[in-house]
């Protein structure tokens, strides 16, 4: 590890922070609805889908809509992959997916996971990439913060029913946040050097007068939303790292202050919406901390190398940089596999696969922590209160009152719901990836012998159930077995979750607020901060212990003393 | 720091007393011992999912001993593992167990004071000479009964007609008896209460089995305990929590299999076991019982366990000025001349109009000229005529002859006295009784044939200690509210001298009614003490209402709590031990969560010895042998539960100084106390069981 890494992660980080906090005050206008510089155009869309942005909904008929839009987005995403052969901007003349493939990319695509078992630039045409993928991205965003903007109302006062409207909230998001967003970032990838074309592929004869398909598309501002709503679906296969994704450093900084800018601000915004900036303010912490904490745990297990290769005589000051490209540095690999993780994108810049076993180890476990760290967009911050309520519960009490967090009591229903929410990331991580490393039909897909192989699987559905969508590498995803289990891993992750959260969301904005007074559990400052930090760990991250120390754990351990498989 | 945790004490002794129910008394302990196996029965404990768990888990490994005994296997492992599960569920069961043997040694005692005596059933309304023997069960409400000087009273009613007076120490613990008479306050009496003078006519109010000696009496045994609405989360919690472990440990047998290793099913059945929380499972009906019971030890009833926990939850305590935070006697405090008049003969004539006054500001007039000016009183003067307060004149005095002459001495209100003077006040007068008024005081106007002497200031002595208590409830984040019939100007300076943060002046029964409804909507919840049957409606409205044993019927009946010493000022503790239930809760949660982490560190490396050696990087602990650490673990996991039962039972001392103090010294002791412990603890067990060669 060296200062200037540091200097670049920090440097990094202090401007996505110090974008998110004006841009957390922005947001906030756009969940009151007070903006209105695009009027026309909102009116014209609910004037256009009948919808009066007025009228209130419940917790029930908010969650319903939004069931319903993406059940709908669902259906059309499907049919358009199965039946891209027979559609327009086709030029590469790509078949329609498989139904496994068709059903795992629709899944990921629709929970903002964006999994992708599939190399985009030899399986999609540009009109799945554009009509069906960019609109997912920013549907399945817009649907994150639209949810969060409605647990975010049930903080902010006592004795309703209803949290917003949900229609009305998806286009405001898109319009006033989402698109001028990408706009802005898509227009500074162009300058970059991303590609914008929906010219055909181009062949390119090479120096030793061997053809070469150079693979082009509308890239730039697919990529600017992959990065801004989580969503962390390449344009190209191997993502981030390829040349025309990320292009240079520059770039490369670009998008991770693209995949944070949107959860951070979230937590500012929080702080708006509830009146109390400084418990926004907290959360922020908590989130930064983590990603500070990982960051450098991930460069120095890194930059510590492989002790195989350091012990075969291979210069130690490089560090371990297999899967790695130079042309970003260890310390902006580092920082950006923490955020892709921590927050819930799945954009990769390097291949966790040939990470040295810990440094490998952290972003899994970023994404087992319940990607609130700072999460997905709108996801990120939903989880991030599930957790808050759980830590004012347990530790509330010993203020000696019955919890409450920002006036409103956490009560049996609150918890009861939490933990199922809670509950859903353990069981359908350890569940399905423990089935799929003693199947026969699943085991076949995993190349590497050892912990390692056991790695890649827990990878995969963590990063599908989390919603991430990153890849450890490594496996063969595309088999009916992993396309259909990841994809419900996928659904799970995201509606199994918040289905729970917006019944806390409902029954909380009833509850009346209370006063708070010095005898209250204060949420704010560094003793709440660090407190939270400690119930994500515990509750969040236990109880995959047991799994990590089969899997990443035992390679590192094995890997010190010498053995491989 | 004031210590206000030091009063409750002198009320738990008084109970201890009584009841005999002191924490570890051995007969209590082998009555839990015995009760402990028979609450094993899995239907009994189905309701306590983590120790459920923890049960069905023991049979299985048990039964897997005995397999392997049966096939000649070695079993001995196994068998420890499965006794020391079982030791964690009897642990359990017992903890339990001594927390309700605690209350039912009390219940006992009630019981035995339960009014067996027939009763003297009046037939023709209230014609006292006839009547017909009836056995108390068979009274109805609304029957009339006749209670007799040495007659137990045969169940709860209001005293009809007649004035008595009552030995309550069957409920109280107090020997010292009681006036009951028809009317006004004092009207309730109690089935089972003794009258030791005098008669009175009761009508019943309550219907069979359903006395206030047979509510208490299952209120302190536990028959009707529910659990309480946190303590329903907790539990939900912590259900949450065992079946997010058994997912991991069930799923551990999928994820060794990518080795070819099948890890045995006891030491994933002790994993399990030390992963859920068993040490908040097995104490926090245990907790919840000793919160009530402490309650009772303290002379207080509460209706049900949500009433204690909203103790805890309380913002707002309104408190009556007279009697709960000052003596309740007004006293006299100074002798304020007029012009031109000297101290002495000022006090003089205060204690000549004072002789014959036997109300308790008279009294205090006489005290304070002795101890002030050395005036000894002296018997009525011969001749002297007592002149009586009357609603009327509002003045009151003697006249004594002097020589030929016929001297009058008057005290009374200042303006009835300068009415009857037909005089105009000096000014210097009127500023002193303003004085008097504005700084919370009372004047007394005194005048000796007609002339104006000048003022006795009658003040209201704010009790010892008030201000510093009412110091510590604003570090709790409660506001104190003072409720008095005095004006304005009197309440605002006896507020500011007790150090209240509010007051209501000349209060009404609606005006507590509306200020409790107006904090209510304002998200605070308000606890009140009152006794009256007009305090009925705001000791309902209130969340906490604290109703007095000397009070009405009514007044009983509207509040969730009743001291049966009937002390307001006990409201503070109430509170207090609201907190404290709470606060241990919390506390034992935190640490039984946070031990997990040094479980892991012994376990997991153990388990997978065989696939993986180099995790025994992890045994940080450096435990000797696989078996010896998770044996241990177990048995840490195990004798833990035991040793916080004092705790549990006791109760997490309380301090009022802040919400963020408290979280900052509760979070260190068992938050980070919780994950280091266990290293310590299950250290120290590894190497005893090396010591004597078990593992």
């Amino acid at each position: 590890m060296t200062w200037n890494g540091w200097a670049q992660i920090a440097l990094v980080l202090a401007l996505a922070v110090a974008m998110a906090i004006p841009l957390g005050r922005y947001t906030a206008a756009v969940a009151h609805g007070r903006l209105g510089f695009l009027a026309p155009v909102e009116t014209l869309i609910y004037r256009a889908a009948g919808i009066d942005p007025k009228r209130g909904m419940g917790w029930r008929s908010y969650t319903l809509a939004m069931l319903a839009a993406n059940a709908a987005g669902f259906a059309l995403l499907y049919a358009l992959l199965r039946l891209q052969g027979g559609l327009p901007l086709n030029p590469q003349g790509f078949d329609g997916l498989s139904p496994w493939l068709a059903f795992n990319t629709t899944a990921s695509f629709i929970s903002n996971t964006n999994w992708q078992a599939y190399s985009g630039e030899a399986a999609l045409s540009y009109l799945s990439q554009m009509a069906g993928l960019a609109v997912q991205n920013f549907l399945s965003a817009a649907t994150g913060i639209a949810l969060a903007f409605a647990v975010c109302r049930a903080f902010a006062s006592g004795g309703v029913s209803q949290l917003g409207n949900f229609w009305a909230d998806l286009v405001r998001i898109c319009l006033y946040l989402l698109l001028p967003l990408s706009l802005v970032f898509g227009l500074a990838f162009v300058a970059l050097g991303v590609p914008q074309t929906l010219s055909p592929y181009v062949e390119a004869r090479t120096l030793e007068g061997a053809t070469q398909l150079i693979p082009l598309g509308p890239a730039a501002f697919q990529i600017a939303i992959k990065h801004l709503g989580t969503n962390g679906g390449g344009f190209f296969g191997v993502n981030s790292l390829h040349p025309f994704e990320g292009p240079d450093a520059i770039a490369t900084a670009l998008q991770i202050i693209a995949q944070q800018v949107i959860p951070f601000s979230l937590a500012i915004t929080f702080g708006h919406l509830v009146g109390d900036r400084r418990q926004g303010r907290a959360l922020l912490a908590v989130m930064l901390g983590y990603v500070v904490v990982a960051t450098g745990l991930i460069y120095a297990a890194e930059a510590g190398g492989n002790p195989l290769h350091l012990a075969l005589g291979i210069d130690p000051t490089q560090g371990n940089m297999e899967g790695k490209d130079l042309r970003f540095g260890l310390p902006l690999v580092a920082l950006f596999s923490a955020t892709t993780t921590g927050a819930s994108c799945g954009a990769v810049n390097a291949m966790f696969d040939s990470f040295t076993p810990l440094g490998g180890l952290i972003p899994l476990f970023l994404i087992q922590l319940g990607e609130v760290l700072p999460g997905g967009v709108g996801s990120g911050l939903y989880g991030m209160l599930v957790f808050a309520l759980l830590a004012v519960f347990v530790a509330g009490l010993m203020v000696g009152r019955t919890p409450e967090y920002l006036g409103k009591k956490v009560q049996a229903r609150e918890i009861k719901l939490a933990m199922l929410a809670v509950l859903v990331l353990p069981a359908t991580i350890l569940g399905f990836a423990s089935l799929s490393v003693a199947l026969p039909a699943a085991i076949a897909s995993i190349p590497a012998q050892g912990p390692h192989g056991l790695t890649e699987m827990l990878y995969a559905f963590s990063s599908a159930a989390g919603n991430n969508g990153s890849a450890f590498g490594g496996l063969a995803a595309d088999t009916p077995w992993l396309d259909t289990t990841l994809g419900i891993a996928m659904l799970l992750g995201r509606f199994a979750y918040v289905v729970p959260v917006m019944g806390i969301a409902g029954a909380l904005a009833l509850k009346p607020k209370l006063a708070a007074s010095t005898g209250t559990f204060p949420t704010h400052g560094p003793l709440f901060a660090g407190l939270l930090a400690g119930v994500i760990l515990i509750l969040g991250g236990l109880q995959f212990m047991p799994a990590l120390a089969l899997g990443p754990l035992a390679e590192h351990f094995v890997l010190a003393a010498g053995r491989s498989f | 720091m004031l210590d206000i945790t030091q009063t409750p004490r002198q009320g738990t002794a008084r109970r201890d007393r009584r009841a005999g129910a002191a924490l570890g008394e051995p007969a209590i302990l082998r009555r839990a011992a015995l009760a402990a196996w028979a609450k094993l029965d899995p239907r009994q404990l189905v309701r306590n999912p983590v120790i459920f768990v923890t049960e069905v888990v023991a049979m299985l490994v048990t039964l897997l001993a005995a397999r392997a005994a049966w096939l000649g296997e070695a079993w001995g492992f196994q068998a420890g593992i499965a006794a020391w599960l079982w030791l964690t569920v009897l642990f359990a069961t017992f903890a339990e167990a001594v927390a309700e043997g605690r209350g039912r040694a009390q219940a006992d005692s009630l019981r035995r004071t339960r009014s067996e005596a027939t009763a003297k059933l009046l037939l023709r309304g209230d014609d006292r000479t006839l009547w017909q023997p009836r056995n108390a069960t068979e009274l109805r409400p609304g029957d009339l009964v006749l209670v007799e000087a040495g007659d137990l009273i045969p169940s709860d009613g209001e005293v009809a007609q007649g004035i008595a007076s009552v030995n309550e120490a069957a409920i109280t613990g107090e020997s010292a008896p009681v006036i009951r008479e028809s009317g006004g306050d004092r009207s309730a009496v109690t089935g089972g209460t003794l009258v030791v003078s005098d008669w009175i006519v009761v009508r019943i109010t309550a219907a069979p089995g359903a006395t206030f000696l047979d509510r208490m009496i299952a209120l302190v045994e536990g028959a009707s305990r529910q659990k309480t609405p946190n303590e329903i989360a907790l539990d939900i919690l912590l259900a949450g929590m065992t079946i997010i472990f058994l997912i991991a440990v069930a799923t551990l047998v999928g994820f060794a299999s990518w080795n070819g290793e099948a890890p045995a099913i006891p030491v994933l059945a002790a994993l399990l076991v030390t992963l859920i929380p068993t040490t908040i499972g097995g104490l926090l009906s245990a907790i919840g019982i000793a919160g009530m019971d402490r309650l009772v030890r303290f002379n207080v009833l509460a209706t049900s366990g949500r009433a204690v926990e909203a103790a805890g939850d309380v913002d707002v305590l309104l408190l009556d000025k007279t009697g709960t935070i000052t003596l309740g006697n007004r006293q006299a405090a100074a002798f304020l001349p007029a012009p031109g008049v000297a101290e002495r003969e000022l006090a003089e004539a205060a204690v000549l109009a004072s002789l014959a006054d036997e109300t308790p500001e008279g009294r205090s007039i006489l005290a304070f000229a002795r101890d002030s000016y050395g005036i000894t009183p002296r018997a009525l003067p011969a001749g002297a005529k007592v002149v009586p307060f009357t609603a009327q004149t509002r003045l009151s005095g003697l006249d004594l002859p002097q020589g030929t002459q016929l001297c009058s001495f008057r005290k009374g209100a200042v303006d009835a006295l300068l009415k009857g003077a037909g005089a105009e006040a000096p000014a210097g007068f009127r500023d002193a009784v303003d004085h008097i008024a504005r700084s919370g005081g009372t004047p007394l106007a005194v005048a000796k044939d007609g002339r104006l002497l000048g003022a006795i200031e009658l003040k209201d002595i704010v009790k010892t200690g008030m201000r510093a208590r009412f110091d510590a409830l604003r570090r709790m984040g409660i506001r104190t509210v003072m409720v008095t019939g005095d004006n304005r100007l009197t309440a605002a300076a006896i507020a500011a001298e007790a150090g209240v943060d509010d007051f209501i002046a000349e209060a009404t029964p609606e005006d507590k009614l509306s200020y409790i409804r107006r904090a209510q909507a304002e998200g605070r919840l308000v606890a009140m003490a009152g006794d009256g049957t007009n305090d009925a409606p705001a000791l309902a409205q209130a969340d906490v209402g604290l109703a007095m044993q000397t009070g009405t019927q009514a007044a009983r009946e509207a509040g969730n709590m009743v001291d049966l010493d009937s002390d307001p000022t006990k409201l503070i503790e109430v509170v207090e031990i609201g907190k404290q239930l709470l606060i241990t809760r919390g506390a034992l949660t935190t640490f039984s969560i946070a031990n997990d982490v040094a479980k892991y560190f012994a376990i997991l490396p153990a388990i997978f010895v065989a696939s993986y050696p180099e995790l025994q990087a992890l045994n940080v602990m450096r435990l000797a042998s696989p078996e010896s650490a998770i044996l241990s673990a177990v048995i840490f996991n195990a004798l833990i539960i035991v040793a916080l039962v004092p705790l549990a039972l006791r109760g997490v001392r309380y301090a009022p100084i802040g919400a963020a103090a408290l979280l900052r010294r509760n979070l260190l002791i068992y938050g980070v106390g919780g994950i280091l412990a266990p290293f310590l603890g299950i250290k120290l067990i590894d190497l005893l069981l090396q010591l004597f060669g078990i593992a």
